[in-house]
């Protein structure tokens, strides 16, 4: 039935395209949407993009954002867009504007997938002669996603008067997809499988999957030899994915564990309460975003940014408060710093959940921080990218602190030889107190990162405080370049053996292989020899 | 982890018992409740919200003058996430605190961990969230979705409406999504798709790095063939797993995900606008347009002072529990719990969807299942209702179960009937 129909409005639209003719006024058209179902819906969404109009294309596009609406007392449609408590109304056809109601006056026109799909395709065939580059571009893309025979023509045409070399590309792609399911002849088709075979990637094994059964017989083995091929370069691409996945999974590990690094590895701390610390930095961006939200919405892009510095504080500072009031009364019993820690992470945790509730909060993800991008034949997601980047940024700093610094030299000295840096005239107390709140500070901006792809919850920690623990025990105790090699390493082996074995056997192998290599390395990667650690 | 959660249980526990809500001073012109939902530890996130709804009903009951002329008292307790702490709370619900009737649980390993309490104790436990079905026991009342109320529903919405055919059925490794997916896939083959058409896929609790599975949904979903995902995710890791679908690009309208365990509650810590399209079923949605679900939600924002708290489907399940409970009390006259399983049977108490709903013989009641996608404002459209429809305990579709009925009024009050061989008595006993 779309078929037919999709016919009838690309027939009329050469029509219109080559005029630009006015056709009959959609708004009968359109004002009959509200009365109709899902399917009487579609049909009238075809018969919309007949009339050639491209003055619907708003309308279409809101009816497929949901914002189209009906007056409930003359059923006639609207655009509707909230104006404070009211909804401003806004003519379908000619966008002035029709005056404000209130919400309760209009009733909202239901939308589902499929008429989705049927709007998406009609906004294809009519915004393919937009003056607009970028309305071109997606128009192309729209047809190469749900191609039909119908859409040739419109193509055809478009393509002729394409000038920007990009849209032309993207509309011989779609001329071609469109090709194989028209019934020109095979010649035709045979150039348009040697297009899509040169477009690669997971799209054109879609699209040859698609049409290898109904194919023509002489054009079989073509289709096969480019499956084939495609195939061929899809696997080295998985390979190239793996790593990129391992890498960031890794990254993820480092900024777990890369706060625990000083607190555990250089003071030799258990600290069970450092998976608390993330989840309190997770909590400082999401008050960051609220009062952003409420006082200065334009700020949003960089709400990340001046999380950080704050999450840093609020994590440092109770970091300080930990040691200075727990931790500096057990050094050197490890049991009774465990159960403490611990003791201090349940409390923590029960704090968030009696002030903000048991259920997630929701942050944000910046503009920057959403989407993907596609780099050959895989898909790079941004905030993924942006953690593997910042993960690694904060680690080359807290490096650069802990070997170039007087600060880093202190501390060095503390946790190597405390009595003689003592006599030295280092306040070690002093030196115990800042370090421990550094750890938990760098913890924090770690939650910062977190809180874009995990849950903000009063259980974040939790989920992150073993991974931790074995990242540096893995990686070598006291040893920084351990911890990154270690995070690394754990999140590649892991992502190699999640598409074989499955996420749950691959977590258990990976915890199975680690327990096997302390026993042979009880130290780990990177052991720290010397006097020092056999104290 | 075990380690933690465990003794991280036991700690809170031992701080509860002694602080707990005991009630022992109460009088005796009350007839005590039990609430048994986790407050602390991993699934606090879903269960606080249902004490606080079943709280808020006991409320509004004693308001209209309680029940056999008694008012209402709530015993809350704190099983803290850990199973068999359950069982233990269950325990002293009932033997200490003498509890009419029980209100609670939310996995089915806390359900299990407690059924042989109730059992052993003889007490009534309502149990409010949908499951695996494969069970059913004469204590035990289950007012969420079985999977005939739910997962078969939306399949065949997706086959009929959407023309999909091939499924990746994706879960959290535990026992719903394993029973759940073991039903639809034996579902699926009796309609005729394909083994190679069907993608099953499992991850642990808390999963977060979705990278990998999301890219093998992207390429089992380019063979040609409308594809969608049926997930059996659970709590948490749903998050994590919508913000990759959204990254990665996959829309609703290439591949829609229906979701089962994704409700406004799981909804409202996440931005939808990525989302808009992707599916879910359940038997209520807070954007049902019914007087009674306008009344209900006026209600809750008023008790939670907080006029942006949502309502979910568990708390309509523990709505139709509580209300059939008190209908069933006072036919009885008593809370005497073998004269209130008798009386609860055939009991129909409206539902929130605007029908009413039944406690059928095999302690499942009936109701509409409903398909919602979810929308730009974290709410969800109803796109399709189904006449309410009887939850079915026994699968039809797995080997093993089909055979097998229950019914508990006399003279057969058998929970797992072989029809096959005449006899009680089959899996499960």
């Amino acid at each position: 039935m779309l078929i037919r129909l999709f016919s009838m409005i690309f027939l009329f639209l050469c029509f219109a395209a080559s005029s630009f003719a006015q056709g009959p006024d959609p708004k009968p058209l359109l004002n009959q949407l509200a009365d109709a179902n899902f399917s009487q819906a579609e049909t009238l969404v075809g018969q919309i993009a007949t009339i050639g109009d491209p003055r619907v294309v708003p309308a279409l596009e809101a009816f497929a954002e949901g914002d189209l609406y009906f007056r409930k007392s003359d059923k006639a449609v609207f655009l509707a867009k909230a104006a404070g408590s009211q909804l401003e109304l806004i003519d379908p056809v000619t966008g002035e504007s029709a005056g404000q109601v209130a919400k309760g006056a209009v009733t909202k026109i239901r939308v589902n997938n499929n008429l989705r799909r049927a709007i998406r395709a009609a906004l294809g065939g009519l915004t393919l002669m937009s003056p607009d580059r970028g309305v071109r571009l997606s128009a192309a893309d729209s047809i190469l996603r749900s191609p039909s025979a119908e859409a040739l023509e419109l193509v055809e045409a478009a393509l002729a008067k394409e000038t920007d070399a990009e849209v032309k590309a993207r509309m011989e792609e779609a001329r071609a997809v469109s090709l194989l399911s028209s019934d020109r002849s095979v010649d035709e088709k045979r150039a348009a499988i040697e297009t899509i075979s040169s477009l690669g990637g997971r799209e054109a094994m879609r699209i040859f999957s698609t049409v290898s059964s109904s194919i023509d017989e002489s054009l079989k083995p073509e289709v096969d030899k480019a499956i084939a091929k495609i195939q061929g370069q899809l696997q080295i691409w998985d390979l190239a994915q793996n790593v990129w996945y391992g890498m960031s999974l890794g990254s993820v590990l480092l900024l777990a564990a890369i706060g625990l690094a000083i607190t555990f590895g250089v003071m030799g701390i258990i600290n069970m309460a450092h998976g608390e610390m993330v989840m309190l930095g997770a909590y400082s961006t999401f008050m960051v975003q609220d009062v952003i939200r409420d006082n200065a919405p334009y700020l949003f892009d960089w709400s990340l940014a001046i999380a950080l510095p704050v999450a840093f504080l609020v994590t440092g500072l109770v970091g300080f408060v930990i040691e200075r009031g727990v931790i500096r009364f057990l050094y050197g019993r490890p049991l009774e710093t465990l159960l403490a820690t611990w003791g201090v992470s349940l409390i923590l945790q029960q704090a968030i959940r009696t002030i903000f509730g048991p259920t997630n909060q929701e942050v944000g993800n910046p503009s920057w921080m959403s989407g993907s991008f596609p780099l050959g034949g895989m898909t790079i997601t941004y905030n993924r990218m942006w953690i593997i980047v910042f993960s690694l940024t904060i680690f080359f700093t807290l490096l650069f602190v802990m070997k170039k610094t007087a600060y880093g030299l202190n501390m060095r000295a503390v946790t190597q030889n405390r009595r003689m840096a003592s006599s030295m005239g280092i306040r070690t107390p002093w030196v115990d107190a800042l370090t421990f709140a550094l750890g938990s500070g760098i913890a924090g901006i770690a939650g910062v990162a977190l809180s874009q792809i995990d849950n903000v919850s009063p259980n974040l920690g939790q989920s992150y405080i073993i991974d931790s623990f074995m990242v540096v025990v893995f990686g070598g105790v006291g040893n920084l370049w351990g911890t990154l090699v270690g995070a690394l390493s754990l999140g590649i082996l892991n992502k190699f053996l999640e598409p074989s074995v499955g996420a749950v056997l691959g977590k258990i192998l990976v915890l199975v292989l680690i327990i096997l290599f302390i026993q042979k390395r009880p130290r780990g990667l990177f052991a720290l020899k010397g006097r020092a650690v056999e104290a | 982890m075990n380690f933690r959660m465990k003794l991280g249980g036991a700690l809170l526990a031992a701080a509860l018992s002694t602080t707990a809500f005991h009630g022992a001073f109460a009088a005796d012109d009350t007839i005590k409740i039990g609430v048994l939902h986790s407050l602390s530890g991993t699934m606090a996130i879903s269960e606080t919200t249902l004490k606080d709804a079943m709280l808020m009903l006991i409320e509004e009951q004693n308001k209209k003058g309680g029940v056999l002329g008694k008012k209402l008292e709530a015993v809350v307790v704190d099983p803290a996430s850990d199973w068999p702490l359950f069982a233990e709370k269950a325990r002293q619900l009932i033997s200490q605190d003498k509890v009419a009737a029980v209100f609670g649980c939310w996995t089915s390993s806390s359900r299990k961990s407690v059924l042989p309490v109730f059992e052993e104790l003889n007490s009534i436990l309502f149990y409010p969230v949908q499951y695996e079905g494969e069970e059913s026991s004469r204590n035990i009342f289950y007012t969420g979705a079985a999977p005939n109320q739910q997962a078969i529903p939306a399949v065949d919405y997706l086959a009929a409406t959407e023309g999909v055919e091939r499924w990746v059925l994706a879960g959290t490794d535990y026992v719903y999504p394993q029973t759940t997916n073991k039903i639809l896939k034996a579902y699926l083959m009796s309609k005729g798709v394909k083994e190679e058409d069907i993608m099953v896929n499992y991850t642990p609790f808390g999963h977060s790095d979705w990278q990998t599975i999301v890219s093998d949904i992207k390429k089992f979903g380019s063979a040609g063939k409308k594809t969608a995902v049926v997930s059996t995710i659970n709590g948490d890791a749903n998050v994590p797993f919508y913000k990759e679908l959204g990254n990665q690009g996959i829309k609703a309208e290439d591949i829609p995900v229906v979701a089962f365990s994704v409700g406004e509650e799981e909804l409202a810590g996440l931005d939808t606008k990525p989302l808009v399209g992707h599916l879910a079923a359940w038997n209520y949605f807070q954007s049902v347009d019914a007087p009674v679900n306008a009344e209900f939600i006026k209600t809750w924002h008023a008790y939670t002072k907080n006029d942006k708290r949502v309502t979910n489907d568990p708390m309509e399940a523990a709505y139709i529990g509580f209300n059939a409970w008190v209908k069933a009390v006072e036919a009885a006259g008593t809370t005497d719990t073998d004269a209130v399983l008798d009386s609860i049977i055939g009991v129909a108490v409206p539902n929130l969807s605007g029908g009413t709903s039944t406690v059928m013989p095999n302690h499942h009641i009936t109701k509409p299942v409903l398909i919602g996608e979810i929308q730009a404002d974290g709410q969800f459209d109803i796109v399709q209702e189904t006449p309410a429809v009887v939850g079915d305990e026994w699968s039809d579709y797995l080997p093993d179960s089909k055979d097998l009925i229950s019914d508990w009024r006399k003279p057969m009050s058998c929970g797992n009937f072989n029809v096959a061989t005449g006899k009680c008595g089959g899996k499960g006993s």
